[in-house]
């Protein structure tokens, strides 16, 4: 067991966490912008663009990101108005490719959480808005939004973990995130697990912070919902 | 699209590779998640630490990193103990790798939801039964097991689903699965994105089969309950 090898090399998996926590977090809030009028337009059943949305939804979560990042980095590269395009700039990079893929990919399971929080809202509570005399944008924005977003946390931070997890893909299309920097130090010091079990900690430590962090937003913005007398 | 007709043959066998893969890895990860929710459930406190430490620990980080583990650690490990042995080489080929990650990955997940659907059985169930006189295993086989896997499965079916998607991974350590083939075809044909579309919708297809057989098997594990369409 090498561990010094990994503490001498702690500046490989530093810029390794600082990708992963990049790719995670723009991911998660490109996903979170698909997710929020994809949802709404689902829980309404818009025509035309409900089986629109779907279909997406449908493609992204019934099939592994893993693909789903290939298709994007090496599928695109085969057209050649796609090289010759300005798009080419960011579909030539594997940053770019892993970020789009992850963010259609969030937005996808954010979608149906979204979807979900939307029509298991209490029918009293949005009776209630009409009878106050609300507008139906008000009653959206004032009442229905902030009472489903509030509900759907603990699936959002389920989904946050997930897409942190997911995020190791970035690692095969040759990014350097925490799983990368495992893998460099293994090649650099022909070791066989020293890297993985330190990436496999960084993770977990993540996780664990991730974790707790949507616990403190649920004991903040799900007080309401708690059973009474209990604190 | 006439390419992919010419590999469709070398394509249809990695897709047996993958669903190979993703049945032992279910059989592996059923018997893992089995224990686990005994442990947890019925065990001292020592195997219910255990139990508590391989959901966590194994939950904790993600698939691609255990794989890693398990085929390049596991490599070495075994070749210590056979060296230790002295016995010769044997290899860690990513197929076992591919199972014994992706079972103990999932039998965690199994875990909790066996343990969910134990919890949930009413318990004047078994109260009932042993009223008649049923102990032991006749019990568990004729009362606790038939309503234990009717609220299961829902969780069980979800796991599954998640499970097939996760063997897309194994490609990473050069398993020649659906993936490994269609990514080799793409680049010998120059074809990528059809490959890789042809196996996205191979996935979406595994996907509908697994949903409409798991809706049958829901259907038949409720047979008797008012709403169990």
């Amino acid at each position: 067991m090498r561990a010094d090898l990994v503490v001498l090399n702690w500046q490989l998996f530093a810029a390794g966490v600082w990708m992963t926590l990049q790719l995670t977090f723009l991911a998660l809030a490109i996903g979170f912008s698909i997710a929020l009028p994809a949802g709404l337009s689902r829980a309404r059943r818009v025509p035309v663009v409900s089986p629109l949305i779907n279909g997406y939804v449908y493609l992204f979560r019934g099939t592994p990101l893993l693909v789903q990042t290939f298709l994007i980095y090496f599928g695109l590269a085969q057209f050649e108005w796609i090289r010759d395009s300005w798009a080419w700039t960011f579909l030539r990079d594997p940053w770019w490719c892993a970020l789009i893929a992850f963010s259609l990919n969030s937005g996808a399971y954010g979608t149906e959480i979204i979807r979900g929080a939307i029509v298991t809202t209490g029918k009293g509570e949005l009776e209630a808005a009409w009878a106050l005399g609300l507008s139906r944008r008000q009653v959206d924005w004032l009442v229905l939004m902030p009472s489903a977003l509030r509900r759907s946390l603990p699936q959002y931070g389920n989904e946050a973990v997930f897409m942190l997890q997911g995020s190791v893909v970035a690692s095969v299309i040759t990014l350097q995130d925490i799983l990368g920097a495992g893998r460099t130090l293994n090649a650099r010091y022909y070791l066989a697990y020293e890297g993985f079990l330190a990436a496999a900690i960084l993770y977990m430590a993540i996780t664990f912070l991730l974790v707790l962090a949507f616990r403190g937003l649920e004991s903040r913005y799900l007080r309401h919902l708690r059973p009474r007398g209990v604190r | 699209m006439e390419s992919l007709i010419r590999y469709a043959p070398l394509l249809a066998g990695g897709a047996v590779v993958t669903l190979s893969l993703a049945l032992l890895s279910l059989a592996l990860a059923t018997l893992l998640g089995g224990l686990g929710a005994a442990g947890k459930l019925g065990g001292g406190p020592i195997l219910r630490a255990l139990a508590l430490a391989y959901t966590t620990l194994v939950r904790g980080a993600p698939d691609l990193v255990w794989l890693f583990l398990v085929y390049f650690g596991g490599q070495r490990l075994v070749n210590d103990i056979t060296g230790a042995l002295g016995l010769g080489q044997v290899a860690v080929t990513p197929f076992v790798a591919g199972v014994f990650t992706i079972g103990i990955i999932y039998g965690a997940y199994l875990t909790e939801t066996f343990r969910g659907a134990y919890l949930t059985i009413p318990r004047g169930q078994t109260e009932a039964a042993m009223a008649l006189g049923l102990r032991g295993l006749p019990l568990q086989r004729k009362v606790v097991i038939p309503q234990l896997i009717r609220f299961a499965l829902p969780g069980y079916g979800n796991v599954w689903q998640v499970l097939v998607k996760a063997t897309a991974i194994v490609s990473v350590i050069g398993l020649q699965d659906l993936v490994g083939l269609a990514s080799d075809a793409g680049k010998s044909t120059r074809e990528p994105f059809v490959f890789f579309s042809a196996v996205l919708l191979a996935y979406l297809l595994v996907t509908w089969v697994s949903q409409v057989l798991l809706g049958l098997l829901e259907r038949r594990a409720s047979a008797g309950f008012a709403d169990a369409r």
